[in-house]
């Protein structure tokens, strides 16, 4: 098992036929991803790398019967995209996009409650389930089919946490990237939820940064939860300045909120092993699963 | 983006929200002329910085004749303003805001900002005015309201009248604020303000709500859609080094250390500069080279660590997924042979084109040493650092 995608997800891409999503949809294709069908508007009834390209997502959906997007559109369209796709009743969403506006994405946000749609990202590295299905920009071969879920704020350090995990011959379940806006989809409890219910994932590595408070009310969602995996854990910036932008629209320390310390120690109170080296997730997690 | 309190209440009056009446001055002439203007008895001389506490540093004086303007005007042009938001470097002085006087009976505070846990526009409001209010917050938290707007109705009466029973205003002032509050949500929403800051909020001795500051930030990932916005940048209020690396579409932030860093992704960049501390050394920057970065990005990305008098070593530290390892190789080299190498350069690449990038670097006769994971490469360039200290 895994989670959100598996070899029989059927995945479209918005934006095909630019630079990114014609480059990604090929990495996508030759990992093995169910690619069904591109949209862009205005180039309905082509082809591009064999595959059918529609003006619309509706259109897509209905001849493709396709359960999954990813968004490779620029971004001052790609909140309008989000919400073709959450208006095509569109399963799974996922947003690569870097930089669409907050404003553009509290609209978002609105139209998906109440929606037939899950949102991951914007500003994220997508999602992966080893040898079944790659959506989004992580590099397939670091991973391993296995045990661990991952799940992280941060496109890089995913890939680290894969790597390590990989090197231990752990091996994932599934490697989610949620990504690093403020105002966003799926958030750390939509993800461990699932992790949590799913069997073959045996234990848990959650990545957060600075910024926000959903890794605290994550932690305190784990506190107060039933079923248990043995987790291993990093917080990006801890020597970030208050009041300034680490790269990511949602990485700031701001009104004396989000800092690294409060997340860590939420974090250790629910049970998870901090690691203090980003260097050592791998290694913290083996500990952890040896002390059980 | 940030933009000065005088540009700030400029914008809020072109949504009809009333603010102390004042104009800017860059000369210690214009600052008297600008007061000559205006009818006295008192004025006030602010200092133009993109940081708060200006008052307790000496930044905001009130005075009672067009000489006293005049002598604040030459004092506080071209010092240095160090308050608790500017480090101990302070900011120099180089705009005034002259306004009239405002007699006040009360200070309160609001702001606008967007509220991640409910991902909507949020106002925030207290009767604990002029204060710093991240204190109000943790000692007395009772005395802030929130009251969130759903994006699909905007703001709504019953939206105001939360805040003005919050202010504990009378049912005029109540009026002022429905007008006010609708004049700051539609300034937030329309220019894509990130924060809006009004502390004080004031009530006058005749009655009447004042904004007697402002602070505004914008989202920056929305200034393609505001030219008019991104002409009140000030560039003499940022860091040369960010200003140069924006150029190029980098992500670098500035800091004290002596270790330069170079990475791909946000999150690692971070996770860099926090491994160096680990082991016992201080970041000189964070800088993320981004996904898809080009050779010619990479050499001005490693340009613009080296041109930092304080850095006196260099870590790269690469995961590439979509960044390919031997891109990163061939701008350090690029970079290196146009600039020179002062000091230590640790290079850490794994993923994508990770042989090749090695290779490359192998092959360039640098003295480059090379880590085999982000662990060895911290300890080794926190090493080199100390060794050729």
């Amino acid at each position: 098992m895994s989670i959100l995608v598996t070899k029989k997800t059927r995945v479209i891409c918005q934006g095909i036929t630019g630079n990114n999503g014609t480059f990604h949809t090929e990495q996508a294709m030759a990992y093995g991803t169910q690619m069904v069908a591109g949209v862009t508007p205005g180039k309905g009834g082509m082809k591009h790398l064999g595959l059918p390209v529609f003006d619309t997502v509706a259109e897509a959906r209905d001849a493709t019967g396709a359960d999954a997007s990813v968004i490779y559109v620029p971004p001052p369209f790609a909140a309008d995209s989000i919400l073709e796709a959450i208006a095509a009743e569109i399963p799974l969403i996922v947003c690569i996009t870097e930089g669409i506006p907050v404003a553009d994405m509290v609209k978002v946000k609105r139209a998906l409650s109440g929606s037939k749609s899950r949102l991951l990202g914007p500003n994220c590295p997508g999602v992966l389930t080893p040898n079944e299905c790659k959506i989004g920009i992580m590099p397939g071969n670091i991973f391993k089919k296995g045990k661990v879920g991952i799940v992280s704020r941060s496109g890089t350090l995913t890939y680290e946490a894969v790597f390590q995990t990989t090197q231990q011959g752990l091996g994932q379940t599934t490697a989610v990237g949620i990504g690093g806006d403020p105002v966003k989809g799926m958030e750390f409890i939509d993800v461990l939820e699932m992790f949590l219910a799913d069997p073959k994932t045996e234990s848990i590595i959650m990545i957060g940064e600075i910024g926000g408070s959903a890794e605290e009310e994550a932690a305190e969602f784990l506190r107060k939860n039933k079923v248990k995996k043995p987790m291993a854990g990093f917080i990006a910036g801890r020597t970030a300045p208050p009041g300034r932008r680490m790269g990511h629209a949602g990485a700031i320390i701001s009104g004396g909120k989000g800092d690294a310390g409060s997340k860590v120690d939420a974090m250790k109170r629910a049970g998870i092993a901090v690691s203090d080296s980003p260097a050592l997730l791998g290694e913290t997690l083996m500990k952890k699963l040896k002390r059980k | 983006m940030n933009i000065h309190e005088y540009q700030a209440k400029e914008l809020l009056r072109q949504f009809g929200v009333p603010t102390g009446k004042g104009a800017p001055a860059f000369t210690v002439d214009e600052a008297v002329k600008a007061a000559q203007g205006q009818p006295g008895p008192v004025w006030v001389v602010k200092a133009q910085i993109h940081a708060g506490g200006r008052g307790k540093g000496g930044g905001v004086k009130v005075v009672k004749s067009v000489d006293d303007v005049r002598k604040e005007a030459e004092r506080m042009l071209g010092m240095t303003l160090v308050t608790h938001q500017t480090g101990p470097a302070g900011k120099l002085v180089q705009r005034l805001y002259i306004e009239e006087g405002t007699a006040i009976a009360k200070e309160l505070y609001l702001s606008i900002l967007v509220d991640r846990a409910t991902s909507q526009v949020a106002f925030i409001v207290s009767t604990e005015g002029g204060m710093n209010i991240e204190e109000v917050a943790h000692d007395t938290p009772e005395k802030i309201t929130t009251v969130h707007v759903d994006p699909a109705t905007g703001l709504m009466p019953h939206h105001t009248r939360r805040m003005a029973k919050a202010l504990k205003l009378d049912a005029n002032q109540g009026k002022q604020m429905a007008k006010m509050a609708a004049g700051l949500y539609k300034a937030f929403v329309e220019k894509d303000m990130s924060l809006l800051e009004i502390n004080p909020l004031v009530i006058t001795n005749d009655g009447n709500l004042v904004c007697l500051d402002a602070k505004v930030n914008f989202d920056s990932n929305a200034l393609y859609r505001h030219p008019e916005i991104v002409e009140l940048r000030d560039l003499t209020e940022e860091d040369p080094k960010e200003i140069e690396a924006s150029k190029y579409d980098l992500s670098y932030v500035a800091l004290d250390g002596s270790i330069g860093c170079m990475v791909n992704g946000a999150g690692l960049a971070m996770a860099t500069m926090d491994i160096i501390k680990l082991y016992g050394s201080e970041p000189a920057n964070f800088l993320d080279v981004g996904g898809g970065a080009s050779k010619e990005k990479v050499a001005a990305a490693f340009k613009i660590i080296t041109a930092d008098p304080r850095v006196k070593g260099i870590l790269v530290n690469i995961f590439g997924g979509i960044m390919k390892c031997d891109v990163i190789a061939e701008g350090v080299i690029a970079a290196v042979k146009e600039v020179g190498l002062q000091v230590p350069l640790v290079v850490r690449l794994e993923g994508t084109n990770v042989d090749l990038g090695k290779a490359i670097i192998a092959k360039s006769g640098l003295n480059v040493i090379p880590a085999d994971d982000l662990n060895d490469a911290a300890k080794k360039i926190v090493k080199a650092v100390k060794e050729a200290a």
